[in-house]
């Protein structure tokens, strides 16, 4: 297998990426390529413009930023997994980080990917949406903060325009009362279905189109979770159940 | 790129997988390809020191960055690096096909967790899979593995 062919861009700084991503049609931003390149791989992606952002400098900070940490585009998921800062503001991320997927990807793949990827199986967009975090969207247009809320908005879609660069993401401080439960067939593996307490907030992965907030007390309400060869519906709202007796047990 | 501390240009077709480009165009073919996709780890290479897999980076982006493969662990002829050695006193291998990939990430993990714990072998290893050994003996040379790296 190899990817399709497309036009190779390396900006050296964020607003040259901003250029390049409002002036060229259908392009598409790569980090750390742990999603994409598995799709241009299987042809399931063809860009005619893959604009690379691993060579701007000063974008792989993880620094502290109103009450909770902020988290720039390329900071790799380990970097987060290894980070002090990370585990004293904001445990529930650092527990988070450690179920996407395997060490070896995490040493490539990076948050913010992760966020713009926005799987609706996966961890992170869950943990932001649940501590009611932000994303920092730049284009040649400007700079604009888009809450966790409005961002997932179906599968794989998220609200980041054509000509938007995701440059940080914001994670508020976990309260104490902070837990993340998942259940998949193989460590590793997307989850069949999770769920993650922020204090009294619910949010769940792996059961709609887009992470979402939900009851506690209820937490099946108004699902309608998808059927697959991994776990039926009837399934996935049984685990829903469970993982949230689970991370409200805590 | 350097690769195994010698340096190459880089290839000039933006599409070639860093796999592609090991194997086929340097002639590297210690590195194996599984599933093309990330699952398999067959294909994990060190990139500056850290295991990643080579199936999952385009090879331009290598480009000022430090690969070693499976061929660089070890001099022609030399002693085996002490990974190598504990899955051949192990028996951390049958077919070989795998083995490329575990041992790279072995050395990644041993280079964190100088002694892991049974957890963190696990762990360290989830992202290989093996069809012939049933992972028993690989666990067994990882924690071999660590003994010899002491000395």
């Amino acid at each position: 297998m190899k990817p399709p062919p497309f036009e190779y861009h390396a900006p050296a700084s964020v607003d040259e990426a901003c250029a390049l991503l409002g002036s060229l049609e259908d392009a598409k931003v790569l980090a750390g390529g742990q999603s994409l390149v598995p799709l241009l791989n299987f042809r399931l992606a063809r860009p005619a413009h893959i604009v690379d952002i691993n060579r701007i400098p000063n974008l792989d900070r993880i620094y502290e930023r109103d009450g909770g940490v902020a988290v720039q585009a390329l900071v790799r998921h380990a970097g987060v997994e290894d980070s002090e800062l990370v585990a004293r503001v904001c445990p529930l991320l650092s527990a988070a980080v450690r179920l996407v997927a395997h060490r070896v990807i995490r040493n490539r793949g990076t948050v913010c990917g992760s966020l713009a990827h926005a799987d609706p199986a996966a961890e992170l967009p869950a943990v932001l949406l649940a501590l009611g975090g932000h994303v920092v969207a730049r284009s040649t247009r400007g700079e604009r903060t888009i809450p966790a809320s409005d961002f997932f908005t179906s599968v794989m879609q998220s609200a980041l325009a054509q000509d938007e660069l995701l440059v940080e993401a914001w994670f508020p401080a976990s309260p104490k009362k902070s837990a993340i439960a998942e259940e998949s067939r193989r460590h590793g593996d997307f989850a069949l279905a999770g769920a993650v307490r922020a204090g009294d907030r619910l949010a769940l992965f792996g059961v709609a189109p887009t992470p979402v907030l939900a009851d506690p007390k209820n937490p099946t309400q108004g699902l309608q979770p998808s059927g697959d060869v991994e776990a039926s519906p009837e399934f996935r709202l049984h685990l829903v159940q469970v993982l949230t007796d689970r991370v409200f047990a805590a | 790129m350097k690769v195994n501390g010698v340096p190459h240009p880089a290839p000039v077709d933006p599409r070639r997988l860093l796999s592609d480009h090991l194997r086929h165009d340097l002639g590297l073919t210690g590195t194996h390809v599984g599933c093309e996709h990330g699952v398999c780890g067959c294909c994990t290479v060190l990139f500056d020191g850290a295991p990643i897999r080579s199936c999952l980076i385009l090879a331009v982006q290598a480009e000022g960055h430090e690969v070693m493969t499976i061929e660089g662990l070890a001099v022609p002829d030399g002693p085996l690096h002490p990974v190598q050695q504990a899955f051949h006193e192990c028996h951390g291998l049958q077919c070989g096909f795998c083995t490329p990939g575990f041992v790279l990430s072995v050395v990644g993990l041993l280079a964190e967790h100088p002694h892991p714990t049974p957890e963190q072998v696990d762990e360290g290893i989830s992202g290989n899979l093996c069809r012939c050994t049933g992972y028993a003996s690989i666990r067994r040379a990882v924690a071999r593995a660590a003994e010899l790296s002491k000395q």
